[in-house]
């Protein structure tokens, strides 16, 4: 396993930086180099990089969408969201047409923010491409396909030329999958979600999206803890506040940063990383909760440091 | 495999009301004592945990917490958390308040929280806690917004 990278973070619906926001970016970049000089254009990107990314850049609006480059061949993926295609057109122009590749994608769930993307995954439309789609719903391929066609969309799913076929499977097992053991867990969620477990080369991927950690049962959170243990890098729903997933938000099925927090704390975890950002926030408000995160994190702690990330569209992270 | 155990205190004691409180001290769990303390303020009833409130403990609260809220809300009087000796809350302790105010609201009784220590306030102010439960910077404020009566009896005591 050799890195993870992130084209599509936030939950429930796709984004878009406003015209507005682009203008207080550009507004406060200016604010903060007033009185400086810069002797060269190294000196203006060193200004730049120092920078917040809710200043010099954003978070990104795709639905999620992440790849784990596991050192194999063939591509590793997490949800069909928005960001699937991006990094479809990243591949084809890697590739092309004529290079056939296999996709290995792993469905967390199948609402429509986590499968949106694949009518447009360009992949999908190229014969001799490979698609294996794995998860533990029983509706996995219903929810594919039913998406395709009219009136949804103007393509039938059967008109898709890649070799498609959907994989099932249980909670409990261990699967060698694209050289990576992958493993899965049923998460509180509405209609289920599942967590991945993904280990390669004596490093350790945790996928936690669309899930509800009430703490409250300790049995479920031992578990969660056991699943997470010892991970490099846990990409964790943080999408609401503690306050409102314990109230107006109970049931919603997501999670918050401080329950993320203790469970890698919980576990040993070497990272968490933010993930599944609630689209009301702008980036300020994202780069808000990182600090407050990070500071919790510092509160909290028994043990070695978590390092604490927020996913943002384009990030990677080498393992 | 058990969780570690993070901050295992958890020891309701004798806070600055100790002289006139009446200590309680319950059998919660298997070989587990638990003390607090919990004084009554004209129609208002002051409870003192003292320590970090985490995920072992945090149950033991709610136990502890329980008889008293079903007595506040029976007499629909008022309940004050006085969080001076409060050095941590994790997530399962915020719960906790969650579920007592939950409970208050229901039965249209006040419940607030008092006196966080800086640390807690920043814990409460991560949480967004602030939007869902009332907090007052010490006992005596809590208690001018509460009650009348209250008040003049906890001025009275100092």
């Amino acid at each position: 396993m050799k890195c993870v990278r992130f084209w599509g973070t936030r939950g429930s619906l796709p984004v878009a930086l406003t015209a507005a926001a682009v203008r207080s970016k550009v507004v406060a970049a200016l604010r903060g180099a007033a009185g400086r000089s810069f002797a060269s254009d190294a000196d203006l990107e060193r200004y730049v990089d120092d920078l917040d990314i809710a200043v010099s850049g954003t978070y990104g609006g795709h639905s999620p969408c992440v790849e784990i480059e596991t050192g194999c061949n063939e591509y590793v993926l997490c949800d069909l969201g928005s960001g699937v295609r991006p990094f479809g057109q990243k591949a084809m122009a890697r590739h092309g047409a004529a290079s056939p590749q296999t996709y290995h994608v792993f469905m967390s769930h199948v609402h429509w923010d986590h499968i949106m993307g694949f009518p447009l995954f360009t992949p999908a439309y190229i014969p001799g491409n490979r698609i294996r789609i794995y998860g533990g719903h029983a509706e996995l391929e219903e929810a594919l396909r039913r998406q395709h066609g009219p009136p949804s969309f103007p393509v039938e799913f059967s008109a898709l030329s890649a070799d498609i076929e959907f994989v099932h499977l249980d909670p409990g097992r261990v699967y060698d999958i694209a050289g990576t053991q992958v493993s899965l867990k049923l998460q509180r969620h509405s209609g289920d979600s599942y967590g991945y477990r993904f280990t390669s080369d004596g490093k350790t991927v945790i996928y936690s999206t669309d899930s509800e950690h009430q703490l409250a049962d300790l049995n479920e959170t031992e578990a969660f803890v056991d699943f997470f243990r010892d991970a490099d890098l846990v990409i964790f729903d943080a999408m609401y506040s503690l306050a409102d997933t314990i109230s107006i938000k109970a049931d919603w099925g997501h999670s918050s940063n401080i329950v993320g927090v203790e469970l890698c704390q919980m576990a040993g975890a070497r990272q968490l990383c933010l993930f599944h950002h609630e689209p009301i926030h702008g980036d300020e408000s994202i780069s808000r909760v990182l600090a407050e995160t990070r500071r919790y994190e510092e509160i909290s702690r028994t043990g070695k440091p978590l390092l604490v990330t927020a996913a943002y569209d384009g990030m990677e992270i080498r393992l | 495999m058990p969780l570690p155990a993070i901050g295992l205190r958890l020891a309701f004691r004798f806070g600055e009301y100790n002289r006139s409180s009446q200590r309680e001290k319950l059998q919660l769990a298997a070989g587990t004592k638990v003390e607090f303390s919990s004084r009554q303020l004209a129609d208002v009833a002051v409870v003192a945990p003292v320590g970090q409130i985490d995920h072992s403990n945090a149950q033991k609260l709610q136990q502890a917490l329980t008889p008293m809220l079903d007595q506040a809300a029976a007499a629909r009087t008022p309940v004050v958390l006085d969080f001076t000796g409060v050095e941590y809350i994790s997530s399962m302790g915020l719960r906790v308040l969650m579920v007592a105010a939950k409970q208050m609201r229901g039965a249209g009784v006040r419940i607030a929280v008092a006196a966080l220590q800086p640390v807690v306030q920043e814990i409460f102010d991560i949480a967004r806690f602030k939007h869902v439960m009332e907090v007052f910077p010490s006992v005596r404020s809590a208690l001018h917004d509460l009650s009348a009566p209250a008040l003049s009896a906890y001025d009275a005591a100092q």
